[in-house]
């Protein structure tokens, strides 16, 4: 520290200023800083052993959402990211299932309400459904 | 080919780095030593690394573990940061691995002109970081809210109760909109102190300790020197908007400018 006002390189400390409040402590930055740096930020050059660049991604954007609080995910052992759909390819495969059985029940259910509710109507389609329902609501 | 790649750290001018007294004792990823490969003028900063960890298949199994990130990202910061308190360097992005020393040459040829531009942007320069949050204790939204509910109050009815929710409602929004405008509006004010600016997304507030919403995550350019004003400028600004709360990181390696482009 050369003096109280100027910290040393690399980061080591954050300031915080709040609120109208004169500048409070020094806290030590945190590892989600640095990672955000060292991954995300930095000259990017192709060096001879090539890593996909899609796991790199991959791996930004898990962190992007982990970073605030690495260390405490790990103290309370979270994994949260690995049910998270858009982080990890066998939740995501999950997901689109649900989604899937859901949609066909949506779509069974509409079958049956065409089917049902419009009777001797030629064609059928979108433009019966739409008429079912504004029937419906106006009763 | 050995079993031993070239962890590349940062590229920094050949005068620069040419007495590297102070990389002695600076351990790198993986404990390994820290030296410098020299060409085109230019200086890289490498370790050596076993390629069983650090190899292509190793790399990508090895960065989804986050415990084996963690440590390779302190080991590559540290080197970055220790050489960056003596010399203007660009930092490289982590896992930039090549087969010996002879690539690493090769590549300091190839993009001469890249590194010699990147760095005059930065030569003696710094980042800063600035993150803005929501005040913790942002009296504004309560005391709209109280003010609005007494009006009110009286009936106790059904209807006054939508009305405060109503108001409720729109002093948050308020709210927000005011925290909002004032994040961008300081980080315009700041981006006045500096060489260069930066928006990064902000981070999460999933799992953070405060709840508070990151409104604002910023990268400048300073000059080494302007450190105390840069910092006065953050203050001035924290008074200006009590609706926030500025955090101030660093100073950096400048790792948000070494890429140059969009200044």
């Amino acid at each position: 520290m050369t003096s109280g006002n100027i910290i040393q390189p690399g980061g080591g400390t954050a300031r915080a200023y709040g609120g109208g409040q004169a500048a409070s402590g020094h806290a030590p930055a945190n590892l989600g800083d640095i990672l955000e740096r060292v991954l995300d930020k930095g000259l990017v050059i192709a060096g001879d052993i090539q890593i996909n660049l899609l796991d790199i991604e991959l791996l930004t954007v898990k962190l992007r959402l982990v970073i605030a609080s690495l260390d405490t995910a790990r103290e309370v052992g979270i994994n949260w990211w690995e049910n998270d759909p858009w982080l990890s390819a066998d939740a995501g495969r999950r997901a689109s299932d649900r989604d899937l059985r859901a949609e066909n029940r949506r779509l069974e259910n509409k079958i049956r309400e065409l089917e049902s509710g419009q009777p001797g109507h030629d064609g059928g389609g979108r433009v019966p459904a739409r008429r079912t329902r504004r029937a419906a609501d106006d009763e | 080919m050995s079993d031993q790649g070239r962890w590349l750290y940062a590229v920094a001018d050949r005068g620069a780095a040419e007495d590297h007294a102070w990389l002695t004792g600076v351990a790198g990823v993986a404990g390994g030593e820290v030296r410098a490969v020299r060409s085109a003028g230019l200086t890289a900063l490498v370790s050596d690394v076993d390629l069983g960890e650090f190899g292509a298949e190793a790399l990508r199994r090895n960065l989804e573990d986050l415990r084996w990130l963690e440590e390779v990202a302190w080991a590559h910061h540290h080197v970055i940061e220790a050489a960056s308190r003596h010399v203007s360097l660009l930092p490289i992005r982590l896992a930039t691995v090549y087969g010996g020393d002879a690539s690493v040459t090769a590549a300091l040829v190839e993009r001469q002109r890249e590194f010699t531009c990147a760095l005059a942007q930065i030569r003696d320069r710094v980042e800063w970081g600035v993150k803005a949050y929501a005040a913790p204790a942002n009296p504004v939204p309560a005391a709209r809210a109280s003010s609005a509910s007494g009006t009110g109050s009286g009936s106790g009815t059904g209807m006054a109760y939508l009305k405060r929710r109503r108001d409720e409602l729109a002093a948050n929004q308020d709210a927000q909109r005011d925290t909002t405008a004032g994040a961008r509006a300081v980080y315009a004010e700041l981006a006045g102190h500096a060489a260069g600016a930066r928006l990064h997304p902000p981070q999460s507030p999933q799992l953070r300790g405060s709840k508070a919403p990151m409104l604002l995550n910023a990268a400048y350019l300073v000059r080494r020197c302007d450190a105390t004003s840069f910092a006065a400028a953050v203050a001035s600004a924290a008074n200006a908007h009590p609706e926030l709360r500025l955090e101030l990181t660093g100073p950096w390696p400048p790792y948000s400018f070494a890429g140059g482009d969009a200044w």
